[in-house]
């Protein structure tokens, strides 16, 4: 049986360093395999996180060979075995041990975004009606499964460190996908433009490209944010527009 | 809010990164292919001749050129002048010079181009997970101050862009029209250059009209669409055009330099156009 090498960050944050482990691969592994058949054999203090083995529960996020990735999809036969497999934790967040980092963050940022806030019930009783042609549009931004990889991308969090003033890129599918649902009637522009900072995103697309729910984050989510915050905030004529035909109110930066 | 608190690992430098694979090769060629493009414009710009062909009955006007507003008498210009009177006289002129500022603005402030800008030449991130120059880590101001800010205006320049459509497309109606040789009027017919021009009209059409702006303006603005039947049909259009923006922006490039070219060598008789119909 073919052998290859996993490169591990272990220990904790400034402290921790890479250390090398050996071990069999067959065909049809994929990285969390790897990781677990090295925790059996030879590191039963690896710390890594991970659920459903099945690309759904988001948990299993690292860095492998630099790219943010999910390790449970990560096959093994995508990978050049002639060098080491590169595996670390993600650097956008507070390293706590191995491969394990606090992504509490953003589940605190998550709260301050506007909840969904439907239009009076259409039905006496207490029900809506919409085109399914409407809601199509956000289905979309409810695939994501929280694994954070796009928010470990993005430069804007990793290499700026802006966690207080960005709410990063999953935030902006979120708020999307209140913002364009055809009942809700919450106002967020105020909100992206002020302290979720979605004018930092310089649009470089990284976190399209990580994310493993294939969600179009730049284009479909973040792009259509802006112009709606260009619509409320920067366009002359939009403004002058609206003196006289009202949007739905501003929810304030 | 949350975050001062968080103990972050350090920020890498310049170009530092686990990647294995070529990840400059992307922005470099950006890099490569940009300055080639605005090096072969400004010079296309500043020559000022070679730009209209009317060899064998053609009207072949270049993309740079277009609309003429200003030129020698037997070209299709707008003004019954060479240059326009208040143009100071220590600074050459091109007609290009005016009518550039246009599209120059619309690539400029592209949702595509700026991603692709930022990355090739400023390094905003070089790469996707490669560390970025020092300098600016937490300084970062992104698009939110002056001066990225002005990058909001993009819906300014795909106002007169559509426009630059229109007068494009007519070029190439024009280019399908040749002088008949006794100078009695004209005949349709199809020459390279008259299917060169087409293509450059399609192509910038394609680009122009899958614009994120124009995607908003017709209907990503809005939360329902079904209750209006032909602003949804824009939309669905300007989303499957927005889809490929990237490839359109990038052929409609490439292609718009060589239409100058092909008009350019066409006028300085390096080679002949070939009459189809
Ligand atoms: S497109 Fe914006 S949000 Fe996405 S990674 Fe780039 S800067 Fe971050
Ligand atoms: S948007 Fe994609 S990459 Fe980001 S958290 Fe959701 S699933 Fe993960
Ligand atoms: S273990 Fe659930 S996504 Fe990988
Ligand atoms: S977004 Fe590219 S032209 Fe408008």
């Amino acid at each position: 049986m073919p052998r290859a090498t996993f490169r591990i960050t272990r220990g904790r944050g400034e402290s921790a360093s890479f250390k090398d482990y050996a071990t069999d691969v067959s065909e049809g592994m994929v990285v969390l395999d790897a990781v677990h058949q090295v925790q059996a054999e030879s590191a039963p203090d690896l710390a890594c996180r991970w659920n459903c083995k099945a690309g759904k529960c988001g948990s299993c996020s690292a860095e492998i060979n630099g790219k943010p990735r999910l390790m449970c999809m990560t096959r093994l036969s995508d990978l050049d075995l002639s060098m080491p497999v590169i595996i670390e934790p993600l650097r956008a967040f507070p390293h706590v041990k191995d491969l394990v980092t606090d992504v509490s963050w953003n589940f605190r940022v998550k709260k301050r975004i506007k909840p969904f806030k439907p239009r009076r019930p259409d039905a006496p009783d207490g029900t809506w009606r919409m085109q399914q042609s409407d809601v199509d549009r956000v289905q979309e931004f409810r695939k994501c499964i929280e694994c954070f990889l796009c928010q470990d991308v993005c430069h804007v969090l990793r290499d700026h460190h802006k966690h207080e003033e960005f709410a990063g890129p999953r935030h902006f599918v979120y708020a999307a996908a209140l913002e364009m649902h055809p009942l809700d009637t919450e106002n967020r522009a105020g909100d992206l433009r002020g302290k979720d900072g979605i004018g930092y995103c310089n649009i470089t697309k990284c976190c399209t490209k990580v994310c493993p729910e294939h969600i179009t984050i730049t284009d479909n989510a973040i792009i259509p944010l802006k112009e709606r915050v260009v619509d409320e905030f920067y366009d002359p004529l939009t403004r002058l527009f609206r003196i006289f035909k009202p949007r739905k109110p501003d929810g304030g930066a | 809010m949350s975050g001062s608190d968080l103990q972050l690992p350090q920020l890498r430098g310049l170009g530092k990164t686990s990647r294995t694979d070529a990840w400059w090769l992307q922005p470099g060629a950006i890099l490569l292919g940009l300055t080639a493009f605005i090096v072969y414009t400004t010079w296309a710009a500043l020559q000022g001749q070679n730009y209209f062909y009317d060899g064998g009955g053609a009207h072949y006007l270049s993309p740079f050129y277009s609309p003429l507003l200003f030129g020698q008498e037997n070209e299709p210009r707008v003004f019954a002048a060479t240059h326009p009177s208040w143009w100071p006289a220590w600074l050459p002129f091109s007609p290009a010079m005016l009518i550039l500022i246009g599209p120059a603005g619309m690539r400029f402030t592209c949702y595509y181009y700026r991603g692709a800008y930022y990355k090739a030449f400023w390094g905003d991130p070089p790469a996707c997970a490669v560390g970025e120059p020092g300098f600016r880590g937490r300084r970062y101001r992104g698009e939110r101050k002056f001066p990225l800010v002005m990058q909001n205006a993009h819906r300014y320049f795909f106002y007169p862009a559509a426009i630059f459509v229109l007068i494009l497309s007519y070029d190439a109606f024009k280019a399908m029209w040749f002088t008949r040789a006794d100078a009695s009027g004209s005949e349709f017919g199809i020459g390279v250059g008259s299917l060169v021009l087409a293509a450059n009209a399609i192509l910038l059409g394609g680009y122009t009209f899958g614009c994120h702006c124009a995607r908003h303006l017709v209907g990503g603005g809005r939360d329902t669409l079904s209750d209006a039947p032909v602003r949804r049909s824009c939309y669905t259009c300007v989303s499957w055009l927005n889809r490929k923006h990237m490839a359109w922006a990038w052929v409609s490039l490439i292609w718009v330099a060589l239409t100058d070219v092909y008009v350019r060598l066409l006028c300085a008789g390096v080679i002949t156009d070939f009459r189809i119909i």
